[in-house]
């Protein structure tokens, strides 16, 4: 038997854990915390459709697996998943991968439902994720801007460029805030001459 | 990514082969078929990434659609149509750039602001069916076409109710600047308020947005600022643009009384409200650019009424004769 994702540490926790959120915390008539465990387990290594180097749980874009019972005393898993851009295209794909792998692993009742509050932030990308998107040459966000108030206009070079995910190089220049996927922008180092992806901050 | 190739294997599982429990977390694997194709590895070696899903879901599901206390599911309805409309046709011209732009980041960029757009569009238009069943076209039985592309692919030209900035054709690369700048200003400041509005899907739908259209009026202000202070041609093409479009700025401001009556019920935004931080964005971007504000009277409407009321220029039904046709020849298709 090869793990089909040998992930350190249990990232795919992360959902179940945060608190205040919504989709979690709720009281249900769960199942066994086991079947819970498991659900989320294996909902915590579905990948990205589009950055197939991060699990939905490392994009913050999986933000719950519970187990519940319906009407007929069956095991109901429900995942919330959470767009990153309103116009996502890969929120359909995102669902037939975590209904297909739960299924797969015995769930038969899968039910994806779609969280829009508290809207998808580039600063819930896990630190392993954040490790696997510069292990894959993208360069992963900073700090999303936390402003009250209007948001301010900026005419001028946007924000800090980020360092080269490459060669480390600090010196890189923005191509365009728009790019491949809607959370990509474009960037090319002056130090290695190489363009590279970097993961917008919202 | 350390998986072996054909270690999961989704799409050669019979639907019940797996038993409830009999598979432990982590170790996926049925019956050990090797597919072994051209395409192994390409993608990490996860089988799921092939698994692209292309029917249609509820992009509501799941989502509390309740309409609140003391607003009426049929106002409220036309208000998400508003809102969708702009989006979507805005998203339909600014397609129409595509492979068309100056160069290969321009083209994505607005490839990309129409991607955002034709999401918020989605989920209003979704919105807007669940407040109010009653807006959806009818069509016929067992067609599979689900409500918010009804309102999209089946609705005539005067049930649209976008402002008519949105609808006009495209010109050059000048006129789509000045177009998005306008739009986005004026839909940013909207959006930033609805996100306190009493329609939890609206301001959930608005804080999501206001993060994607604070980038597309960056993109917009910074080119118009570049073309001004370029060369002669550019400067000469975005004043022409800013004069052309300029009579159509008033009315992303201008309040329909269903807005006003919205905006009282603390559903909605009430655009006159909009209009000192508008200016104000838009002064500061015209100052930089050496641009002198237009002194052009705003579009009339047909008997006061404009796209807010259904009324259009006739660039809109173009617009939706291309947009719609292949739609409504196959009212049962499934795509």
């Amino acid at each position: 038997m090869t793990p089909a994702h040998p992930a350190p540490g249990r990232p795919h926790d992360q959902p179940r854990t945060d608190a205040g959120h919504p989709a979690t915390g709720r009281p249900h008539d769960r199942a066994p915390a086991d079947a819970g465990r498991r659900a989320a387990e294996v909902a915590g290594h579905v990948r990205d459709p589009e950055m197939p180097m991060l699990t939905l749980a490392d994009l913050g874009v999986l933000r719950g697996v519970d187990v519940v019972r319906g009407d007929s005393g069956e095991e109901v898993v429900v995942v919330s998943i959470t767009p990153t851009y309103t116009g996502c295209p890969a929120m359909a794909t995102m669902r037939d991968d975590l209904v297909h792998r739960l299924n797969d692993a015995g769930f038969d009742r899968v039910e994806v439902r779609v969280v829009l509050d508290p809207p998808w932030s580039s600063d819930w990308i896990s630190e392993q994720g954040r490790a696997a998107l510069r292990a894959a040459g993208l360069s992963p966000p900073g700090p999303a801007a936390r402003r009250a108030g209007p948001v301010p206009l900026t005419l001028g070079p946007p924000r800090t460029a980020p360092p080269c995910p490459r060669c480390g190089s600090p010196d890189t220049r923005l191509t365009s805030e728009f790019g491949a996927t809607a959370c990509k922008a474009l960037y090319r180092c002056a130090g290695c001459l190489e363009p590279f992806e970097h993961v917008k901050e919202i | 990514m350390s998986t072996e190739p054909g270690s999961i294997a989704h799409g050669s599982v019979q639907p019940g082969s797996v038993q409830p429990g009999s598979v432990e977390p982590g170790s996926v694997e049925h019956g050990g078929i090797d597919h072994g194709s051209v395409f192994d590895g390409l993608l990490g070696g996860d089988s799921s990434q092939w698994a692209f899903g292309t029917d249609f879901e509820d992009p509501l599901a799941g989502v509390d659609t309740t309409t609140p206390d003391g607003v009426d599911g049929a106002e409220l309805a036309a208000y998400c149509l508003m809102l969708g409309d702009d989006a979507l046709i805005m998203s339909q011209r600014l397609s129409e750039w595509c492979s068309r732009a100056p160069d290969l980041e321009e083209d994505i960029a607005l490839a990309n602001i129409a991607l955002d757009l034709l999401g918020q569009a989605r989920l209003l238009l979704a919105r807007a069916a669940a407040a109010d069943p009653g807006v959806v076209p009818a069509l016929p039985e067992g067609s599979p076409v689900p409500p918010e592309d009804a309102l999209a692919f089946f609705r005539g030209d005067r049930d649209f109710r976008n402002v008519r900035l949105a609808e006009v054709p495209n010109g050059d690369f000048a006129h789509v600047v000045v177009r998005l700048l306008l739009f986005s200003t004026a839909r940013l400041a909207l959006l930033e308020r609805l996100r306190a509005g009493r329609d939890h899907v609206l301001a959930a739908v608005a804080a999501k947005g206001v993060k994607e259209v604070a980038y597309h009026r960056d993109w917009s202000g910074r080119w118009f600022l570049t073309l001004a202070r370029g060369t002669d041609e550019s400067r000469r093409r975005l004043l022409a643009a800013l004069d052309a479009l300029w009579p159509l700025q008033a009315e992303l401001v201008a309040p329909h009384p269903l807005e006003r009556s919205l905006a009282e019920a603390g559903v909605g935004v009430d655009p006159a409200s909009l209009r000192e931080e508008v200016d104000a964005v838009l002064a500061q971007v015209l100052a930089v650019s050496g641009v002198e504000r237009p002194d052009r009277a705003p579009l009339a409407g047909v008997g006061g009424r404009t796209g807010r009321d259904g009324l259009h220029t006739e660039a809109l039904s173009l617009l939706l004769a291309e947009m719609q046709v292949v739609a409504r020849a196959h009212p049962e298709g499934r795509w």
